[in-house]
């Protein structure tokens, strides 16, 4: 039987040559993490079930990103919970202030998450490593805590779509617009449960980056995972960092797939999602003059070397609006020193942006920039629910790192193009 | 299709409940169950406090135990956070019926103990307030106020192994042998 992506990956982590949509399946996991809001319960659990050791140190991160730099007591308490565990358990992969990132940035930069991979997270937002090539998805925290102690996790095996994207993408347009579209088009509930497999010529010319920012969001359609096959691209992010053997899989040429789409994305325009659910989308051009209140660019989603650089093009030379708040986010230290060195943070610092160390903060209306009721946010994040950046009347609405910067510079949500 | 007797989550066990339904739309997420802002802690009468706050700022405080939860499409969609079916089930909420329900939530409530069902047509009749008797040895629904019958989808064997277990936890120490220890 020919076998899509997922069932592949899957297969070769059971003892079985071949898997199908519909089976339930106890998997090996490679790698196995959760933050500061979801690893305390898993730890709790952990405790609880009387387990002496986890399965494997190597292959467990615990990654306080969240709340941290710690915001209050009781977020400090969570994140010494970890810190605790890591030491008593000898866990290597507990990353401190100063040396931590957002997990979905962090892990792949420093190639513990590997192509051919089965990994959990409990964070949804594990789906990014789908760009490596990995089934990679997110869980609960009691999920995470079975992994830990017997280094398994049991699956369904999701049925497949499959996106074929064609044509040549305009400036300004890139992963987050297509991923966006793709949600738009299919709905928050399109791919419930499913493997969604991001193909055709665009993909194959799509920067690792931007893949990552697609993978990211699959989980905004409701999948399990969104993969793209490994190739020559995954290859050169790969190589340096790995640091552990990894496998390239593929999908069989008739490999079954439940819908399959195909876009010719030549004509599309950057997109927005608008309040309150990321498949409320627009091209930026079809939408009147929305004043905003604030910018924030960074996280899981949008907060690698390459969206600082799009946001800076924008940015260079210019100021934000005065009625506009702006935040950047690096989303690990290597990300902001690299930036540091490029010259980027002069940049965001001359347009009189504000540059933050690090944290998931903002996103999840954790801290680090909170909306009052009635504002209004432009972010290179992943969800705008009702009261996801702060008061339940605020608003978020989703875009590229250069629509953003746009709007911060125009007080308004703007064309790049706009910028003058 | 028949149901295994079950037992729910650490001890809850009830198989059969009776209660008064809420009703919520569709694409209810996780933010809404239980706001990131309130986050820094798992205790669960803390959560409770804030379950659903953002989509009805009255319900932790009309919410009742033995009360069931109907909802749409896509329940739970949104964010891994366990703190969501944990706050739903401190708020005292016996179940949760929806359309459907977001993968990682679905796999949490089962994980954490919380009975869920999905059956469209309970939750299209339905009107707020309506009492409901659930069976979920054998997935039978009934709206006691509207005198109206319905089948819920079955749920997977494997899911009903883990609640046989009372939960993934429990049976993770089954199978690893762990419960002889302290």
């Amino acid at each position: 039987m020919p076998m899509t992506l997922a069932e592949k990956i899957l297969a070769a982590h059971t003892d079985r040559p071949e898997v199908q949509a519909g089976e339930l399946l106890e998997v090996r996991v490679d790698f196995c993490f959760g933050n500061d809001i979801t690893a305390p319960i898993a730890i709790k659990a952990f405790r609880e079930s009387g387990a002496r050791r986890v399965f494997d140190p190597q292959r467990v991160a615990l990654i306080p990103d969240h709340f941290t730099p710690n915001k209050d007591i009781a977020s400090a308490m969570q994140v010494k919970m970890l810190r605790d565990f890591a030491r008593e358990f000898g866990i290597p992969h507990y990353f401190e202030v100063g040396r931590m990132g957002v997990e979905h940035a962090l892990l792949p930069e420093l190639g513990l998450v590997l192509p051919g991979d089965v990994i959990i997270g409990a964070d949804s937002h594990t789906c990014t490593y789908g760009a490596l090539g990995a089934f990679a998805t997110g869980v609960g925290s009691t999920d995470l805590a079975a992994a830990m102690i017997r280094g398994t996790t049991w699956f369904k095996v999701p049925s497949s779509m499959k996106f074929v994207y064609h044509g040549r993408l305009k400036r300004w347009v890139g992963g987050k617009d297509l991923i966006l579209y793709t949600i738009g088009q299919i709905g928050v509930d399109g791919a419930r449960y499913m493997a969604m497999e991001f193909t055709g010529p665009v993909i194959e010319k799509l920067p690792m980056s931007h893949r990552m920012t697609m993978a990211n969001m699959a989980i905004e359609a409701g999948a399990k995972v969104g993969l793209i096959a490994p190739d020559e691209i995954t290859r050169q992010y790969v190589q340096g960092r790995a640091q552990r053997p990894y496998t390239f899989f593929a999908s069989d040429a008739h490999a079954r797939y439940e819908v399959v789409h195909e876009w010719d994305v030549s004509a599309m325009d950057p997109m927005v999602a608008l309040p309150h659910l990321p498949e409320n989308v627009k091209p930026v051009t079809e939408l009147p003059a929305i004043p905003i209140d604030q910018v924030v660019i960074g996280s899981c989603t949008n907060g690698r070397l390459e969206d600082l650089r799009e946001a800076a093009a924008v940015l260079k030379g210019r100021k934000v609006h005065s009625s506009v708040r702006c935040l950047v986010i690096p989303a690990t230290q290597k990300i902001y020193r690299d930036a540091l060195n490029e010259g980027l943070l002069q940049i965001f610092l001359d347009a009189e942006a504000a540059v933050s160390t690090p944290t998931c903060g903002p996103c999840l209306g954790g801290h680090m920039g909170i909306l009052a009721a009635g504002e209004r946010a432009v972010a290179t994040t992943n969800r705008n629910f009702v009261g996801r950046m702060g008061h339940p009347d605020s608003e978020v609405y989703l875009s590229s790192p250069a629509v953003a910067a746009a709007s911060a510079v125009l007080g308004r949500i703007a064309h790049p193009d706009e910028v003058r | 299709m028949t149901r295994s007797t079950a037992s729910y989550g650490s001890g809850d066990g009830a198989t059969r409940m009776t209660g008064r339904v809420w009703i919520f739309g569709d694409d209810v997420d996780t933010d809404a169950i239980i706001p990131a802002r309130y986050l820094n802690t798992s205790d669960p009468q803390e959560l409770a406090r804030h379950c659903m706050e953002d989509a009805d700022p009255e319900f932790p405080t009309k919410v009742r135990t033995g009360d069931i939860l109907l909802a749409g499409k896509n329940f739970g969609c949104g964010s891994s956070r366990e703190h969501a079916p944990i706050a739903i089930k401190a708020a005292g909420v016996a179940c949760v019926i929806a359309v459907n329900f977001a993968r990682i939530f679905y796999r949490n409530a089962f994980n954490m103990g919380l009975p869920i069902l999905e059956c469209a047509e309970a939750v299209r009749d339905a009107h707020e307030g309506d009492t409901f008797s659930v069976c979920l040895e054998t997935g039978d629904i009934t709206n006691v106020t509207q005198g109206k019958s319905y089948r819920a989808a079955p749920v997977p064997p494997f899911m009903i192994e883990l609640l046989r277990s009372g939960g993934l936890m429990a049976y993770v120490k089954k199978r690893q042998g762990l419960e002889s220890r302290s």
